[in-house]
């Protein structure tokens, strides 16, 4: 039998399902891969035991005949979402020592489906960033290396830990979340599967917050099947989230299925932007082709607001999050550096627990909110932000999905954009727009570029399709046949 | 109009109340926390209150349906779409760092109310909004020598911000305004008014101007927790700017605080240090869409409020408006007033309800929920009065005994022997008694001495030990005497 780490999570389902492997094996199997994968630095904190107590439930449920959808199924869980008993740090400084008491409702569910869980994936600082360089827990790397060199990469942010553990077979899959790109960039860099839902879709509720109207979580595969599958168990209408959408989750692996023919999918030119590799270019052309020849019709579309994408987020983001990090006062929980009085003690705690570029945002985002600069900054944003999500409406009038790049380039060198960040958050300009929108978008693996590394498609849908993207992203992996392994595997061979 | 006088001339005052007022309802606005009064310190404090990373507020549709059955009782328009804003600033008491409130879209827009003043007239005052917003904790300074406590049990519980017009003119009116406003979130249901335990709380915009000009510059007195005070700080406010404006100074725009021990107003913060609060939209919550038919049917399961109250009872029991005022004011005392009065005069009952009862229960020190004689004990004395079994003058005896113990009027008359002498034998014969035993007084009556008669009531009054019907002692002595 191969190596269980390399099976795919629908796969090890089957697997369990038909008594070839036991949920105890399968979940050693990938805390050895865990410890082995510890010089990406892909986990702030490991749970093995825990992981163990929860396999060791699984097949006891399953000798019973009462197994559950992804009983024994081991998976990392991004270090944003609060988990009971199990310290949550969102990869700051400043929650030092927070264990929370509640489990957040998407790992609640994840949980009730007999999910193991092998411990809590680095992350950027609140999430903010998109090279996990971010981490007051350190750097990930990014298995994957270049032909041309063997410097290390990032694996994209902010969820690079839950991409680098997935690629590296140290999970069977993992859980991200995603606010302009989070998900779909680090997957696309570590060639894995990522899947922001429409927002609304998979409740907020014990996620800690970056930017309330724009977060989302989602599913981090090394598969479509399987980011349907693990999406179908994190979803559904939540009454503690307010903006959660009343509506079950369907089962997205069924829904999926089917042939894109017939279906229209749109080109948006508007992001040919300057400065795309050539390689991406030419990805995208060949995605295109391969939709095409599956049955659908590639249509030339029109988001003219494109452009502004990227500045509205940039505003909107951090105006959110300076509110939203505002709880973080050293008055109630986790970290307090006391001062002299209670100005000095919120200076001490904010001003050692915030990294630089949390500050940087929270910064930003009081900027754009204060007196007189409100109209001219936070409100603008806003109305850029519904003519984008019109753009869309339009476009989805004659397509049924959208085919674009997932990000600019491959993944880059540590520090090659760390200490510059408009070039950091142009890595968010082609998944941004959706996200403004809050539409579903997925990135694809759809093959190498010549230097080695992955390059990711991504497809955008209507609200609430997800089953489109879901159908069209099978397409696409199916004529791509992404099968090349990044350099670094912490699976196997024991 | 009410001016205060100055060294150089008149000057008018202008005020305008922010009211907030805590809702009547079993959980917090965002959270199922309790928001019971006087719980120990943090026993009511949920994940969300305490702002733990990634909770979510979501809303309690009671505060919704009494805010919009206020809005509906203070005559105002209800918004439809409303919209909760995040109002930033750092406390340890607010443990989100902002506090959910409504800054552009309010859930109530604008109303009025109409507010009785001590004459008898009545002055109508103009409300802004109403908005919801939740409250803070209290930060507790005393405990400790170095550090500050601080207790989140009122964190998250819903307010009411219940902002007026500028259109009260001294501090009558603004007691006045307060007391009426009050008095409607009472009959409502949605606020219990309680200034003690904080549940209504007012700051008040104090300005000054010569009559006629243009407004003057308002300073902000913060949390003023009693109309006794709210009305001090008024005056001493007044007489401060007066003072400034008349020694050619200029009113600073600022925010004060009244001191109830010193009965003075003084400085908390100036314009300078006004916050930047940088409201924009929870994205954590969606516009708040109200059903229109919502709306109606609140509006029609309204109660009966003061002002057609007090018109109806002005109306259909003849009672002056002033006894109307007096007997609205709070829905029990409205209550009892209508259950003495259903079926009786209603003029008598006001009366009695008014000076009487009042009157004792104020001296007692017990509200009319507490009364020793209930609604139809007191209709059963009006009875015995109607019916001349007793003399207006011995029931009140009478009710003297059923406020004591508790007794019936019916009972204390029979066990005292009270009832009034309505035989016309025994009264002639004290009457003959009396002329006989005083020929001069008669002799003044007839010679045009007509107010004799009445120390001749009084003597028979008294033979009689007060329980001779006077208008029959009345009419035989005139009989006797004119004879």
């Amino acid at each position: 039998m191969s190596d269980p780490t390399d099976l795919t999570l629908a796969e090890a389902r089957d697997s369990l399902a038909a008594g070839a492997l036991s949920a105890a094996e399968l979940t050693e199997a990938h805390i050895r891969a865990v410890e082995r994968a510890r010089p990406l630095n892909a986990f702030i904190t490991e749970t093995p035991d825990l992981a163990l107590d929860q396999a060791r439930a699984a097949d006891a449920r399953r000798a019973k005949g009462d197994g559950r959808a992804l009983d024994g199924l081991p998976i990392a869980i991004k270090d944003l979402f609060c988990t009971e008993g199990v310290a949550t740090t969102a990869a700051s400084h400043i929650l030092n020592g927070f264990v929370p008491p509640y489990e957040s409702t998407v790992t609640a569910n994840l949980l009730g489906a007999g999910a193991v869980t092998l411990g809590k994936a680095n992350l950027d600082e609140f999430a903010m960033g998109s090279s996990n360089e971010t981490s007051y827990y350190g750097p990930v790397e990014n298995p994957w290396r270049r032909k041309s060199d063997n410097r290390a990469l990032v694996p994209g942010g902010s969820s690079g830990g839950s991409a680098a553990a997935v690629a590296a077979r140290a999970a069977l899959a993992a859980i991200g979340t995603d606010t302009g790109g989070s998900i779909r960039q680090p997957a696309a860099f570590c060639g894995i599967v990522g899947l922001k839902p429409t927002y609304g879709r998979c409740s907020r509720w014990g996620i800690v917050a970056f930017a309330s109207s724009l977060d989302q979580a989602g599913p981090m595969t090394r598969t479509v099947r399987d980011a349907a599958l693990l999406l179908t168990h994190m979803a559904g209408h939540d009454p503690k989230d307010s903006t959660s959408a009343p509506m079950a989750a369907p089962d997205f692996e069924a829904e999926m299925a089917g042939s894109v023919r017939g279906l229209r999918i749109g080109i948006p030119k508007e992001y040919r932007v300057d400065g795309m590799d050539g390689e991406i270019s030419a990805l995208w052309e060949k995605g295109a082709a391969w939709l095409r020849a599956a049955g659908a019709e590639i249509v030339e579309i029109k988001l003219p607001h494109t452009d502004y994408a990227l500045p509205a987020y940039y505003i909107i983001a951090p105006a959110e999050a300076s509110a939203n990090l505002a709880r973080y006062d050293g008055v109630r929980y986790a970290l307090r550096e006391q001062g002299e009085d209670l100005a000095a003690m919120y200076a001490n705690t904010r001003g050692s627990g915030f990294g630089a570029e949390v500050r940087r945002r929270i910064l930003i985002g009081t900027y754009v909110l204060s007196a007189g600069y409100y109209d001219a900054y936070y409100l603008k944003a806003q109305r850029v932000r519904s003519l984008i999500a019109r753009d869309f409406e339009t476009a989805f009038e004659t397509v049924d999905a959208i085919l674009t790049p997932t990000a600019p380039s491959a993944a880059f060198a540590a520090g090659e954009k760390s200490d510059d960040p408009i070039a950091m958050y142009l890595n968010d300009v082609l998944t941004v727009p959706a996200s403004l929108a809050g539409l579903p978008g997925i990135s694809v693996p759809g093959g190498l570029s010549a230097d080695g590394l992955p390059l990711g498609l991504q497809v955008l849908g209507k609200p609430f399709d997800e089953a489109t993207v879901l159908r069209v992203a099978g397409a696409l992996e199916e004529a791509a046949g992404f099968d090349a392994r990044p350099a670094f595997v912490a699976g196997g061979g024991a | 109009m009410s001016l205060i006088a100055g060294e150089t001339g008149d000057w008018e005052v202008v005020l305008g109340l922010e009211v907030h007022a805590q809702i009547v309802s079993a959980s917090k606005l965002f959270s199922g926390a309790s928001t019971a009064f006087g719980a120990d310190p943090n026993s009511q404090v949920s994940l969300v209150d305490a702002a733990m990373p990634g909770m979510l507020p979501v809303i309690n549709a009671v505060c919704i349906e009494q805010a919009v059955r206020t809005g509906l009782g203070l005559n105002a328009e209800i918004n439809l779409v409303s919209v909760f804003d995040r109002k930033n600033y750092f406390y340890p008491d607010l443990p989100q760092g902002y506090q959910i409130s409504q800054f552009g879209q309010p859930i109530v827009g604008a109303g009025a109310i109409d507010i009785d003043l001590a004459d008898g007239a009545t002055r109508r005052v103009g409300i802004t909004r109403l908005h919801l917003e939740q409250d803070a904790g209290k930060s507790l300074h005393d405990q400790h020598p170095d550090y500050t406590f601080v207790d989140l049990n009122r964190a998250g519980v819903a307010l009411m911000e219940i902002v007026s017009e500028p259109d009260m003119r001294s501090a009558e009116e603004a007691g006045a305004y307060v007391r009426k406003l009050r008095s409607i979130l009472r009959y409502l249901g949605s606020c219990d008014g309680n200034m003690e335990e904080g549940s209504l709380r007012c700051d008040v915009n104090v300005s000054v101007r010569r009559p006629g000009a243009a407004l003057g510059t308002r300073c902000e007195i913060k949390n003023v927790n009693s109309i006794r005070f709210l009305q001090q700080a008024i005056a001493y406010e007044a007489r401060r700017q007066i003072e400034i404006l008349e020694g050619g100074g200029e009113i600073a725009q600022e925010t004060r605080l009244f001191d109830p021990r010193s009965g003075e107003t003084r400085t908390m913060r100036g314009k300078e240090e006004a916050h930047d609060y940088r409201y924009f939209p929870d994205p954590d919550l969606l516009p708040l869409e109200l059903d229109p038919a919502w709306v109606e049917e609140i509006r029609a399961a309204l109660p009966e409020l003061p002002d057609a109250k007090k018109a109806r009872f002005v109306d259909a029991y003849g009672i002056t408006p002033y006894d109307g005022s007096v007997l609205v004011a709070e829905r029990a005392t409205a209550d009892f007033y209508e259950a003495v009065a259903a079926g009786r005069d209603g003029k008598l009952a006001a009366n009695w309800v008014v000076s009487e009862l009042f009157g004792r229960l104020n001296k007692a020190g017990k509200s009319v929920t507490e009364s020793p004689v209930s609604a139809a004990a007191l209709g059963g004395l009006l009875d015995l009065i109607a019916d001349g079994t007793i003399s207006g003058r011995i029931a009140k005896d009478v009710f003297d005994e059923m406020f004591e113990t508790g007794a019936g009027a019916a009972e204390i008359v029979e066990a005292k022997g009270l009832r009034q002498i309505s035989d016309t034998g025994a009264i002639e014969a004290e009457i003959d008694k009396i002329v006989a035993a005083n020929p001069d007084q008669a002799a003044q009556y007839r010679e045009g001495g007509e107010k004799v008669i009445g120390w001749f009531v009084g003597q028979v009054m008294k033979a009689t030990r007060g329980k001779a019907n006077p208008k029959l002692v009345n009419e035989l002595l005139r009989k006797k005497l004119d004879g």
